[in-house]
């Protein structure tokens, strides 16, 4: 019997082995950006499902609002005007975790349980463990993590984990009303992405592709986008990675630092028994305060 | 009972105590892998289907009230979604629906009827009594003067084009109709429902 309502698949800075035998379904989000209008619904749901509400914000000229993420808005529609193809078009993109199958958040993270990813895919935050050192936002590819400066800890988007373990989609997928957000297996959703490409290719787009980057083992947050083959254009990185000094400092420095640690123990250990403690006599005393006046005050 | 320990086994006892709690301190204590989600808040709420206030696609909404409508218990609604079974929505909700949690909460949310008299400055509370009587009284007053039977050219028009009437959007097709054969026949002819919002 589990203690969770959703199996565990990783745990940040914890060694013991997760259970891993039971088999569930992995979710995803689906993010059509062809079919967005910005009408910004999911940020509504997303807040009062969440019991979140941000800082009245300012227009600044443009319709992204807040400007960008923040501890308690947890997605921004983010708003660009391009010219790819020679004409204007309006991008819109949803922006949010993607809950990265290897989360660069969670690699890095030392406090044991603060960061969790549920065998579904889900990759979630527990408040009550984090200690505020901000190392996920330094290893996450998209700079989504955001520290709160009323409590210090790290907030992002959960998957309404608490909809999805009682078997609910989460709010922003339910609210949408053009259908740009589903939900469902990942299975399901590469399926309906694929079906999407194929219609935006007839349409003219014809580098329009699934994004779902390999470079953190694919995302449980998918996006269609028009143009596949410039994710800059969205404000997406082309090829995400996990910062490399996240890798080296959990996969080389923390071993090496720990066997320096454990020779300094053993070293102090055998110095203790060979030369033993110092000892000062009186001897030592005399010759110090007579060769060195100047210091002897 | 008695325990006997020698001075040896009594300090490779503290020895080994001491080197486990020691690791222990430095992360090397196994933890219980566990984690559980935030706890559904919906659990125990009572449902109740409405119609979205703000616009004529009226949407279908389900509140979710605290409380199980237990006689002790004070109603409050906590939550507001989409109703996935209404064939207009089909659960979904725009921005402004999906806010709505914060509409009804409002605290410049009108709750009843008040009136500015004539010459004042002042919003004051009435009863609906009070109010529906009072426009009642004003609506025969001017349909009185101004409703006219026969145009210039004496066409019968029943007309009354001094009073018009603003709906509610979010009624249903009976309602809408009776709200219609109530305004007609009193000769309204400015006639309209709040849909523009």
């Amino acid at each position: 019997m589990a203690l969770q309502s959703l199996d565990i698949r990783a745990r940040s800075a914890t060694t013991t082995p997760l259970s891993s035998v039971r088999r569930g379904v992995e979710v995803a989000k689906l993010i059509d950006i062809s079919k967005c209008i910005g009408c910004k619904a999911c940020q509504s749901a997303c807040m009062e499902w969440n019991d979140l509400r941000d800082a009245v914000g300012e227009n600044t000229g443009s319709y992204d609002n807040p400007q960008n993420l923040t501890e308690s808005s947890w997605t921004v529609m983010r708003f660009f005007e391009t010219e790819p193809q020679g004409r204007l078009e309006w991008l819109i993109r949803k922006d949010g975790c993607m809950h990265c199958a290897d989360p660069g958040c969670l690699k890095a993270c030392p406090a044991p349980g603060a960061i969790v990813q549920y065998a579904n895919g889900i990759v979630d935050f527990h408040q009550e463990n984090c200690i505020g050192c901000g190392y996920c936002v330094a290893g996450c590819p998209f700079d989504i993590p955001r520290i709160a400066k009323k409590d210090s800890k790290a907030y992002k988007c959960t998957l309404c984990s608490d909809r999805v373990a009682v078997g609910l989609e989460p709010a922003c997928i339910k609210t949408c009303p053009t259908g740009a957000l589903v939900f469902g297996s990942k299975e399901d959703m590469i399926e309906h992405g694929n079906g999407r490409i194929a219609d935006l290719k007839e349409r003219g787009f014809q580098n329009a592709g699934l994004y779902d980057p390999a470079g953190v083992g694919g995302t449980h947050v998918m996006y269609v986008l028009q143009h596949a083959d410039q994710p800059g254009l969205y404000a997406l990185p082309n090829d995400p990675k996990i910062s490399p000094l996240v890798s080296l400092w959990k996969g080389i420095s923390k071993p090496i630092a720990l066997a320096a640690l454990g020779l300094a123990a053993l070293g102090a250990f055998f110095h203790y028994i060979r030369v033993g403690p110092n000892e000062i006599t009186d001897e030592d005393k005399e010759s110090h305060d007579t060769t060195r006046p100047d210091r002897a005050q | 009972m008695s325990v006997n320990v020698s001075r040896r086994q009594f300090f490779k006892v503290c020895a080994a105590g001491m080197g486990g709690s020691s690791l222990a301190a430095l992360g090397f204590a196994p933890t219980a892998a566990l984690a559980e989600v935030r706890e559904f808040k919906l659990l125990r709420t009572t449902e109740t289907r409405n119609t979205c206030t703000y616009c004529s696609v009226g949407c279908g909404i389900i509140m979710y009230g605290l409380g199980d409508g237990a006689k002790n218990a004070h109603a409050e609604i906590v939550h507001i979604e989409g109703d996935a079974d209404h064939p207009v929505n089909r659960g979904t909700l725009c921005p402004k629906g999906a806010a709505l949690l914060d509409f009804v909460h409002a605290p410049s949310r009108l709750k009843y009827p008040e009136v500015r008299m004539p010459g004042s400055s002042e919003w004051k509370r009435i009863s609906w009594d009070e109010a529906l009587d009072r426009i009642a009284g004003h609506m025969k007053e001017d349909r009185d003067r101004n409703f006219e039977a026969k145009n210039a050219e004496g066409a019968t028009v029943n007309r009354w084009l001094t009073t018009g009437v603003l709906a509610a959007s979010a009624a249903s097709n009976e309602t809408g109709y009776i709200t219609h054969k109530v305004v007609r026949s009193l000769g309204i002819l400015g006639f309209d429902n709040q849909a523009r919002v």
